[in-house]
């Protein structure tokens, strides 16, 4: 037996471990892509060659070229960045937000709870995009303004899911065992309760990413988000709307793209879901 | 029937979260810089009738008086006016809310009949091929973004095959047929994505649950105990899901409305934003954010009527 | 004698891995008796019974030998679609959990119903009236009212109660209870046992009761058969294994009952655990707990031996004859 439990993880069997595998190879590629953009990419993803533009796909350029002739290969790459950027920093914030809120509010319960809880139920009854979109019409348009109303609305999820979790573990037996020993309010609830609620979180996160990820290629699509001439999948898919019958490659590669990064991620999140056996 | 009761004692229970939604809308609105008079009308309005405005929503009293106003102005069906379509929001809205309600009841009927099949089809033969493809299938259709996927769409069946309208929205009732099928069929693939994962969830934890081996011992076939016996069960907690979604069916709506170009609540909603007429966007974010509150509590009725347990 | 109602011949059990779960069961169960099939957890008495219902999940678990035959009829040969018209029709099953094993979202009455139209070709209203009046069988009062019922409208005694009017709705020849008791209170698990007892009296339905519980078998019961580890220990009439075990391990069990009039205080135990179903001992399978091991034990699976009439038991170094004594 101790043999078996010496053994590094990555060599060990546990359910959801191929769909992990998988899932991690994919953002890991794309990540790896993203980091090495400037070695990668044939060309630079703003430098437009009027001599080629909406050039179909071939050795030269793989994914074509679009209508200012700028290399599809290369703005799928460096988008990457901002892609990844969007996934990775709209799931950080809300999940720090509604960590800390959600903590708070299923430990101390009563007034704080309740107050904190109609909050989370009118951000809720707001379509999710509806009011990202409505708080991003007042800020203005950019990535700054997508990550602020993704903070504002984005950690309702985060709050009701450590508070629900919070709620089950304080009735659990050690944490009486830690309030016997004398520890403080601060200390029971970020030293005992947090890590076990947070697996929870984490996996919902990885599944968040998805939707994030799908939120700010949509925003950036509407023409709200990132803007032009940065390269970032949804703004290209924008672009070449225009072009579709003539240049379907400039809609597509982005797209697909985009479908992949999901594809991961969700693997992941269902990989970590199985293994650490937490049910959506 | 006692069940039922929350059916009279839910709206009661709606009042603070529609005045919380109604306290969101109005601040969204005022955090705008600049006059808030100016605003309401447009850069080119006269002096007398900005005086008018902000004595309609008493502009020069404090916050919270305006507020009230802005209450008052509310329950007198008052949404303001559009700078753009020189109408009453409210009207306005009753104009664009026909697409909508088609493309949000269309998608989830079509979600429903992709989802059930799949579902059933994978959680029959869990484990194998058939149940491989459909997790992965669905897995990618969970990540795959509406706005691509409704081009991709449309280049297949409008450019293509030529078999349906391109855009728009048509004015007779099989024109609107025709130009909604895609617009549908976008979200519900991406809907039908979430269910199927849940629903396929939920059956295989019914087909090996007790009640269902119950069920074959009274020498029921496979077919009958899962038809009924193992669905029904099986089908309440992924319509609980159905009804949580519905805050993101919404934002699917805005997305497609604008990529099919369809004269609904969405496209008003962008075209609102881009032309800074602030009393559409803050009347259409309402309506959405009361239609959620509602379809929730018709979720909840349908839970109560699908599982005897429930209580509410 | 009469001829037996089912007779078990030989039947194994096996896992996907070959490991022998069941093995070599062989009983016959006469009309109107009550057999308590008794063993600790994991002692392969509710897989045993699955496989008399082949409701075994395969491909996990499979039937690997043996021959069920119920009223001359082989159940182990028989195609699944004629299974199915025995399931529910001659044979009926209750079990453990009764709140699990009812459909929720489905009124208790139309549970009956179902079985009884599947089987019957019953139409819709006598369908109704027939789970009505097997809900009065069972003793559930006002069963007009009742058979509109959700199973979490019933207490836990009631939903045991209504699972046994399901079974019984077709009048099946024999009922397998798999430890029907074991999640009631102790004043409702003998409401239900008196009930299993009268409606063998009054449908003459044999039972196949199964229980680790040998106070309810020494209550309820005509014969016993002890299982251990997936083999037969010991089988008879009730008055000779609770009164003359053979088997050490009967033995063993009966000293482990509390008994209500002694009070001595400290309890008989048997020491150890049941073996993994990974790593079944060789010889008898019982032999690295039992106190009484000789050689033979250890290399050789015992053969079973007749001790009286009736009454076999599987032991190399049995319990010499009547050096114990139980009331019963």
């Amino acid at each position: 037996m101790t043999a078996i439990a010496a053994r590094p993880l990555y060599l060990r069997r546990f359910p959801g471990r191929t769909t992990l595998v998988v899932g991690l190879t994919v953002v890991g590629l794309m990540l790896l892509a993203a980091l090495a953009a400037p070695l990668i990419a044939p060309y630079d993803p703003v430098f437009q060659d009027g001599t080629a533009r909406l050039v179909a796909p071939s050795a030269a350029h793989p994914f074509g070229t679009d209508n200012f002739g700028r290399d599809v290969f290369s703005r799928v790459i460096w988008a990457a960045r901002v892609d990844l950027q969007i996934a990775f920093l709209g799931v950080v914030f809300p999940l720090v937000i509604g960590t800390t809120i959600g903590t708070v509010a299923g430990y101390f319960g009563g007034v704080v709870d309740a107050v904190f809880m109609r909050i989370v139920d009118v951000v809720l009854a707001f379509p999710y995009l509806v009011l990202i979109i409505a708080i991003i019409a007042i800020l203005g348009p950019g990535l700054k303004s997508f990550y602020i109303a993704l903070a504002l609305v984005g950690w309702v999820s985060y709050a009701r899911l450590i508070r629900s979790q919070i709620l089950i573990l304080k009735s659990a037996d050690f944490v009486l065992a830690a309030r016997s020993l004398g520890y403080s309010h601060s200390r029971i609830m970020f030293r005992h309760l947090l890590p076990n609620a947070l697996i929870s979180s984490i996996v919902f996160a990885m599944s968040d990413m998805v939707l994030v990820l799908l939120g700010g290629a949509s925003i950036s699509f509407l023409g709200l988000g990132v803007q032009p001439p940065t390269a970032e999948w949804g703004i290209m898919v924008a672009e070449g709307q225009g072009f579709i019958t003539q240049a379907l490659w400039m809609t597509m590669f982005p797209g697909l793209a985009i479908l992949l990064l999901s594809f991961g991620f969700s693997l992941i999140a269902d990989g970590l879901g199985e293994w650490l056996g937490v049910k959506e | 029937m006692h069940r039922y009761r929350f059916v009279l004692l839910r709206p009661l229970q709606f009042l603070p979260v529609l005045f919380g939604i109604s306290v969101i809308t109005f601040v969204l609105v005022r955090l705008i810089p600049g006059d808030p008079a100016r605003m309401l009308l447009g850069t080119r309005a006269t002096a007398s009738a900005l005086e008018r405005i902000r004595a309609q929503y008493g502009l020069d009293e404090s916050i919270w008086v305006q507020y009230l106003y802005f209450l008052k102005n509310l329950f007198a069906g008052e949404m303001g006016k559009s700078i753009v379509f020189k109408t009453d929001v409210l009207k306005l809205i009753g104009t664009r809310i026909e697409p909508t309600l088609v493309l949000v009841i269309g998608s989830v009927a079509l979600a429903i009949l992709i989802a059930v099949p799949m579902a059933t089809i994978a959680a029959r033969n869990r484990g194998r091929i058939p149940d491989q493809v459909v997790r992965v299938v669905s897995t990618l259709g969970l990540g795959t973004p509406p706005f691509w996927l409704a081009l991709m769409l449309m280049i297949v069946f409008s450019v293509k095959l030529d078999l349906l309208p391109v855009s728009g929205y048509g004015r007779t009732l099989p024109e609107k047929a025709a130009h909604m099928v895609l617009p549908c069929l976008t979200i519900a693939l991406s809907l039908s994505a979430v269910l199927t994962r849940s629903l396929r969830a939920s059956l295989i934890a019914q087909i090996t649950s007790d009640q269902a081996t119950a069920a074959r011992a009274r020498g029921l076939s496979e077919g009958t105990v899962f038809w009924r016996h193992v669905m029904p069960n099986a089908i309440v907690p992924t319509l609980n899901l159905l009804a949580v979604n519905v805050g993101w069916l919404i934002g699917g709506t805005v997305i497609v409305e604008s990529v099919f170009a369809i004269p609904g609540m969405g496209q008003l909603l962008i075209r609102g934003i881009f032309s800074r007429d602030y009393m559409v966007v803050q009347g259409v974010a309402m309506c959405f954010a009361v239609a959620t509150v509602l379809v929730n509590f018709l979720a909840d009725i349908l839970t109560v009527a699908a599982d005897p347990r429930v209580k509410l | 004698m009469t001829d037996p109602v089912l007779s078990v011949q030989g039947l194994s059990v096996e896992t996907r891995d070959g490991v022998r779960l069941v093995d070599d069961l062989s009983f016959d169960l006469a009309p109107g008796e009550i057999l308590g099939l008794v063993g600790e957890s994991g002692s392969g008495k509710t897989v045993a019974c699955r496989a008399l219902m082949r409701l075994l999940p395969e491909p996990a678990l499979r039937i690997a030998d043996g021959r069920v035959a119920l009223m001359g009829q082989d159940l182990v040969t028989l195609s699944e679609a004629r299974m199915r018209g025995i399931r529910g029709r001659q044979l009926g099953m209750i079990f453990q959990n009764p709140t699990a094993h009812l459909d929720p979202v489905m009124r208790i009455g139309d549970q009956i119903a179902e079985a009884v139209r599947l089987h019957e070709g019953a139409s819709r209203t006598d369908a109704r009236a027939r789970a009505v009046e097997a809900l009065r069988q069972v003793g559930i009062p006002d069963p007009e009212a009742r058979a509109g019922s959700y199973a979490h409208e019933f207490s836990g005694g009631m939903r045991q109660r209504a699972m046994i009017a399901i079974a019984l709705a077709c009048n099946p020849k024999v009922l397998i209870a798999d430890e029907p008791t074991t999640a009631l209170d102790v004043t409702v698990q003998a409401q239900i046992l008196r009930l299993l007892m009268d409606l063998r009296d009054r449908q003459g339905v044999s039972i196949i009761l199964i229980t680790h519980d040998l106070g309810v078998v020494a209550q309820t019961c005509d014969s016993i058969a002890v299982l251990y580890a997936g083999r037969l220990c010991e089988r008879g009439p009730k008055r000779g294994v609770l009164g003359a075990p053979a088997h050490r391990y009967t033995a063993g069990l009966i000293r482990c009952q509390p008994t209500s009039a002694g009070g001595e205080g400290m309890l008989d135990t048997i020491e150890g655990q049941p073996p993994a179903v990974s790593a079944m001992p060789k010889g008898c399978r019982f032999h690295p707990r039992c106190g009484a091991v000789i050689a033979v034990c250890n290399t050789h699976q015992p053969e079973q031996t007749a001790r009286g009439p009736g009454h076999i038991a599987a032991c190399h170094n049995p319990v010499a004859d009547a050096a114990m004594t139980v009331s019963v």
